[in-house]
């Protein structure tokens, strides 16, 4: 009787982690498949809906674009420390804070034309996100705390503080009571960066963070150790890397990204500070940094996917009725199946036939 | 006496949805299998079991739908890093998503309905015990299933064979593999327990503590519940007393509406969050104490053939 055994794989292909995403990219369509039929739909019409159409106009493309800015930027912070095995599972907290840090100076400097509050404001932007998730550091380096549990509970608690302040504090005096801020003057949003979009500069940004991604993790050593520190802890341990130094750079370096994230929807497409300002970003930042391998350039095209999953949710509401939930299934989909695919990294699966057994079997 | 009637028969209420996830996360992180995947299952869970009784109108089919869905969906996660060897936190967070996402879709054409709400069980005389009677004995079946889940949990972990042969999974699946024990039979179950059980706590919230489906509503319990079995350092009394008291937290909001203190409600949405940080600051600055009680293999990587 031939038998399956799973073994390890003696060596690994440059190309072995592509074609992991491609095949977890592939089984959530199946899924997705199996999903759009529930909901009375053909799959291939759900799934060109959700893939294809919204690279068909140049609207389609300028909102991914425009989406793939936070999550880029989110995920490419997010990967140093999940390297590490430091979770920081409070971007979406540390958006909102560099969001409300930023939106104060809008406020503050409300009708100046000075060139010079756009990067004030993003510097506070990334200042917010870095005391957000600083906390959680402090907390983690001298407690001992865990850092996902943190960063999550801060999350909860930044949501709150947002709610407080456009209800109050930062509300628009003239703007019958709703919860947002006033209009940013032009001085404090960022400029269109493609004519006739809404992609603006954050855009800009995020790859220019990507190419300092790339650089810090292939050339530094403080990058090197910290993922010592994460493969073989005990190692780094011995060697004298600071778990310490890593989790406060892992943190810092991840806030502050996503504060700068925060400052680029604020200034961006919404122009102002709303209850609602980021459709779980921080979250799919997440995700995008799993799937793209936790490497810059891997990132790079798991922000473009899923930004596209993102636009293609909203374009499956709009021409098929579909729920835009099927955006979040997705999203778990995707993940799923790359950790169930990214065990094909390091190991293979193997059919071995009753003579091969025979053959393997060790003398006796 | 209003008032003692209202905190004690009140954080009953509030803290079942959390002793039904903690018991059941509890089982599974003694096994050695950390899931974080608590919010999106009880999130699940309440859509599932809302949708249930909405439809059948019975809340045993509402519950029992709510434990399956959760279970499988938990099962996900034990295959992920059970059979797969997913990093447990990676695979978490995943299913944790895929909960979410799900609980969405389940729920979107129910949301705001409401259904009548689990009725009190009657449990007579004692019912009518003044006092007593108001603060214990006036409460629906989930609440005193719960006590009963708490004393269960305490009871296989600690005093029956079963408990033993989970413990030690917990503490090295290595040796437990090599006596022969089912290391991944006993996680999965232990995992798919937890995962039903999430699943019922969520259901709880949707259908007897406030009974209505909203997304959104689990607002962050499946995190407290990881976080209790930390403050409750995996013994089952203190992750009980732990619930018992995040539980009366939730009544110091209606308490303020009810007295009328102009304190922002914000302030007081926070309070859960903020002390659950606290309270992980100080149990976890004892490095020894936290070694000495949680699962040694929690979170690693099964490393079994």
């Amino acid at each position: 009787m031939s038998r399956l055994v799973i073994e390890s794989r003696p060596e690994r292909t440059v190309w072995a982690p592509i074609q992991v995403s491609l095949l977890a990219v592939l089984l959530t369509c199946l899924g997705g498949s199996v999903l759009f039929m529930i909901y009375g739909v053909p799959p291939l019409k759900g799934l060109d809906a959700i893939f294809i159409d919204p690279l068909r106009t140049s609207y389609g493309v300028g909102e991914i674009l425009l989406k793939m800015a936070p999550l880029l930027l989110i995920a490419q912070g997010l990967a140093i420390g999940f390297r590490a095995q430091i979770w920081n599972i409070g971007a979406e907290g540390q958006l909102i804070v560099g969001a409300i840090a930023a939106t104060a100076l809008a406020i503050q400097f409300q009708g100046t034309t000075s060139p010079l509050l756009l990067p004030a404001m993003i510097i506070a932007g990334m200042m917010g996100g870095m005391v957000w998730a600083g906390i959680a550091a402090l907390l983690r380096a001298q407690f001992n705390a865990n850092e996902i549990l943190v960063t999550f509970m801060l999350t909860s608690v930044a949501l709150q503080l947002l709610y407080y302040l456009v209800a109050g504090p930062m509300r628009d005096p003239s703007g019958f009571n709703f919860p947002q801020s006033i209009r940013f003057d032009a001085a404090a949003k960022f400029p269109i960066l493609i004519e006739g979009t809404r992609v603006n500069a954050s855009l800009f940004i995020g790859l220019v963070a990507s190419l300092i991604a790339v650089i810090f993790v292939q050339r530094s050593l403080v990058s090197y150790k910290m993922s010592v520190g994460g493969i073989a802890p005990a190692a780094a341990t011995y060697a004298g890397y600071s778990s310490k130094k890593a989790i406060w750079l892992a943190l810092l370096i991840s806030g502050g990204a996503a504060g700068m994230a925060g400052v680029g929807e604020v200034s961006g497409p919404l122009g102002m500070l709303q209850r609602n300002i980021s459709p779980g970003y921080g979250y799919a930042g997440i995700i995008v940094a799993v799937l793209g391998g936790l490497h810059p350039i891997g990132i790079i095209f798991a922000s473009a996917l899923m930004a596209l999953v993102y636009v293609g949710g909203d374009f499956a509401l709009l021409s098929l009725g579909v729920p835009n939930a099927v955006t979040g299934i997705f999203q778990g989909m995707l993940l799923t199946f790359y950790l169930a695919c990214s065990f094909l990294l390091t190991s293979r699966i193997r059919w071995i036939k009753p003579d091969a057994l025979k053959q393997e079997a060790p003398a006796d | 006496m209003d008032v003692l009637v209202f905190i004690v028969s009140g954080t009953l209420a509030a803290a079942t949805a959390l002793i039904f996830a903690a018991m059941g996360e509890l089982v599974a992180e003694k096994s050695g299998v950390l899931n974080l995947g608590i919010e999106g299952m009880m999130a699940t869970g309440a859509a599932m079991g809302f949708v249930a009784v909405s439809l059948s109108g019975s809340y045993t089919v509402g519950f029992v739908a709510a434990a399956v869905l959760g279970c499988l969906l938990s099962l996900v996660h034990a295959v992920l890093t059970l059979v797969f060897r997913a990093d447990q936190t990676a695979s978490g967070l995943a299913i944790g998503i895929l909960g979410l996402g799900l609980s969405s879709a389940i729920g979107k054409s129910y949301e705001g309905r409401t259904v009548a709400g689990l009725p009190e069980l009657n449990l007579g005389p004692l019912s009518d015990i003044p006092v007593i009677g108001e603060m214990f004995f006036q409460q629906d079946i989930m609440v005193y299933l719960s006590i009963a889940l708490i004393f269960a949990t305490w009871y296989v972990l600690t005093r029956t064979k079963l408990g033993l042969v989970i413990r030690a999974i917990g503490e090295s699946p290595e040796n437990a593999h090599a006596l022969g024990l089912k290391v991944r039979l006993i996680r999965a179950g232990c995992v798919g327990f937890g995962g039903a059980m999430a699943g019922i706590g969520g259901a709880y919230m949707s259908t007897a503590y406030t009974p209505l489906w909203a997304e959104g509503m689990i607002a962050g319990r499946g995190w407290i519940v990881v976080a209790l079995t930390v403050f409750g350092t995996w013994i089952v009394p203190r992750v009980a007393f732990g619930a018992y008291l995040f539980g009366s937290m939730s009544l110091l909001e209606l308490s303020i509406q009810a007295f009328g203190w102009n304190i922002p409600s914000q302030a007081m949405s926070v309070l859960p969050y903020v002390v659950t940080i606290i309270m992980l600051a100080v149990i976890s600055r004892n490095l020894a104490f936290i070694r000495l009680n949680s699962p040694a293999s929690l979170g690693a990587v099964l490393k079994i053939s």
